[in-house]
């Protein structure tokens, strides 16, 4: 995680990297945004939401599907997709070396897992980000694994939605990480020209290629609470126009001000409610 | 004469000096030293044909930034005809770090869309340096779109360190402007090809690059980020960018390579900026022959063609 830190601007970094020294590892959590102590297991039933704040904490990949899709209904696609690393890249550290720690502490053969199911009665395909995996960044694995979601969504006529959280594209693939943006956004084109819909759901944080391929791509771009999105990240704008970012610049209600996302909706209402829009998106009754 | 020469061409710089006072001590004098002049502009040839054959990845990225080297404009006087700028992206603004409009190229009429860098200061201030916002891609989409609708071919020129990170571009959708971009060039029913001639800087580079030919002038590149920018995230350390260069595998030799180019278009001695000319008619020869090959396939062949190219870039495996 410690590249991350670097590229990640200090306002977005995984949850008080420094602080956690403070808090011992075990039964107690502290919130990054109003420093309450929470209960874990109370924590894990509210879906990582802070009871106290409200604050929307990061949360797993598979948590995130899991809580999402109706009970006992996910299954998950495309997990024999695997990183190859063709240009033997070396910085530090070797590419190979970074992905296999990556999949040692996350459990994930790369950043994004794939899941269809059931959303509130509607066969879904739904994706989500796995943001401690390399940042979430997106090399071949993510934007394949995304295509083939939105191929078998075209296939089945089934309604596709994403939950991002990426710090961009993946630079130890180069140019093969930049091709996924175009790759993941004509795979959605696809869906589009069918009337399948799409719905993005942003979640913190989104930055650079999934931010500007899959992400802003939906029927209706969604957006969790205080979640941070944005082509260029916080601290590169601040180097380049030199002036201090407005409060609360690229934030989710920024977002909403500014017209890039339709709504922002709590994790906890966010199967019901994308679920009620997918109803009427697709012409079925109220659940 | 002021060539600009980089750093690594210096040993070529003292030998043309040399020989320019030569010349000016020739024109003063009885003694004739046109034999000693041309020994050593020989010289300086193969020196430089000996320099080029064996360029480092950093040194081409030096090269694809050269301040004289051909931008947008330049390669659209010299190699079309009747050439129409047109303006604005209809909502907000005119963005002059993208030119496009209509042209003629061999008699035929096409859409002309590139990046476009400044040459003095106060255009380069004027055109961005080249990093759009996103009414310059939403320009661009304006006349892909228009292309489409009037059976005219796209041509599209990259060259742009990237798509500007700045207040007032976040604000107005950024991200969006690119997005979308490569969404509706995916399916575009009209043939597109893509030719960086310079910097091919990431998703700012990418959204006029969805295309059924990519074409690399020997000295461009084409990356993810920056030499300099992968630099200090990965190794903490902006002066670290001639091996980011070389890991990233940006230059257009590297990328033929690995498939993801199509075509290298071969730049003169020394590069595009010593001889525009000639780099115009190989560009113009290449541009033409893709035209040609495109030209041959039905609509819904190419677009199949489009999309199935798109899909089979990939680094990966699956396990059985």
């Amino acid at each position: 995680m410690s590249w991350l830190n670097r590229i990640v601007p200090s306002i977005i970094r995984p949850e008080g990297a420094e602080r956690k020294a403070n808090v011992p590892e075990g039964l107690w959590r502290k919130c990054p945004k109003c420093d309450a102590a929470l209960y874990r297991p109370e924590l894990e039933k509210n879906q990582h939401v802070c009871p106290k704040c409200d604050h929307h904490m990061r949360i797993t990949a598979r948590k995130r599907l899991e809580a999402f899709l109706d009970r006992g209904t996910a299954s998950e696609l495309f997990a024999e997709l695997e990183p190859v690393d063709r240009l033997k890249f070396k910085d530090s550290k070797k590419y190979k070396e970074r992905l296999a720690a990556a999949q040692r502490d996350t459990g994930e053969k790369d950043a994004l897992i794939a899941m269809r199911g059931n959303l509130t009665g509607v066969a879904v395909v739904a994706v989500a980000f796995e943001f401690n995996f390399m940042g979430g960044s997106m090399g071949s694995v993510v934007g394949e694994k995304f295509a083939r979601a939105a191929e078998l969504a075209l296939r089945e006529r089934m309604p596709l939605i994403c939950f991002s959280a990426s710090g961009g594209a993946r630079m130890q693939e180069a140019l093969f990480s930049l091709m996924q943006m175009a790759k993941t956004s004509a795979a959605l084109e696809r869906l589009k020209q069918a009337g399948i819909p799409y719905i993005s759901v942003l979640t913190d944080p989104v930055y650079g290629g999934v931010s500007a391929s899959l992400a802003m791509l939906g029927d209706l771009n969604v957006s969790e609470p205080f979640a941070l999105c944005g082509f260029a990240g916080p601290r590169v704008i601040e180097q380049t126009v030199r002036e201090k970012l407005p409060e609360g610049f690229q934030r989710a209600e920024f977002l909403l001000a500014h017209g890039t996302v339709d709504m922002i909706i709590h994790r906890h209402e966010m199967a019901e409610k994308l679920g009620g829009l997918l109803r009427k998106m697709t012409h079925q009754p109220a659940a | 004469m002021n060539l600009n020469f980089l750093d690594f061409e210096q040993p070529i710089a003292d030998l043309e000096a040399k020989i320019e006072e030569l010349r000016l001590v020739g024109n003063d004098s009885d003694v004739n030293l046109s034999d000693e002049i041309s020994r050593l502009q020989e010289k300086s040839y193969k020196l430089t044909e000996q320099i080029f054959s064996n360029l480092s990845s950093w040194q081409v990225s030096q090269l694809s930034r050269h301040p004289m080297r051909p931008y947008t404009l330049d390669y659209i006087n010299l190699m079309f005809d009747d050439f129409d700028e047109l303006h604005g992206d209809r909502h907000f603004a005119d963005d002059a770090a993208i030119v496009g409009g209509m042209a003629r190229l061999e008699g035929r009429p096409v859409m002309v869309i590139g990046h476009q860098k400044g040459r003095d200061v106060k255009e380069k201030v004027r055109r961005n340096f080249g990093m759009p916002r996103p009414e310059g891609y939403r320009k661009a989409l304006r006349l892909m779109e228009m292309a489409e609708r009037f059976k005219m071919p796209i041509l599209t020129f990259i060259d742009t360190p990237g798509a500007y990170p700045g207040i007032d571009a976040e604000e107005r959708g950024q991200s969006e402007a690119i997005a979308f971009n490569l969404a509706v060039m995916s399916r575009l029913k009209t043939p597109i090809i893509a030719t960086v001639i310079g910097e091919g800087g990431s998703g700012g580079a990418l959204a006029i690059g969805v295309c059924d030919e990519l074409m690399m002038l020997q000295y461009s590149t084409y990356s993810v980020i920056s030499p300099e920018g992968c630099a200090s995230i990965l190794w903490k350390s902006a002066t670290k960018a001639p091996e980011a260069a070389e890991a990233m595998g940006l230059t257009a030799g590297r990328l033929k390579e690995l498939g993801l180019v199509d075509t290298l278009v071969p730049e003169p001695l020394g590069g595009a900026h010593r001889n525009p000319e000639q780099m115009v008619a190989s560009l113009r020869t290449a541009l033409l022959q893709a035209l040609n090959k495109l030209d041959k396939k039905d609509t819904d062949a190419l677009l199949e063609r489009r999309y199935q190219r798109l899909m089979s870039y990939s680094s990966l495996q699956e396990l059985g």
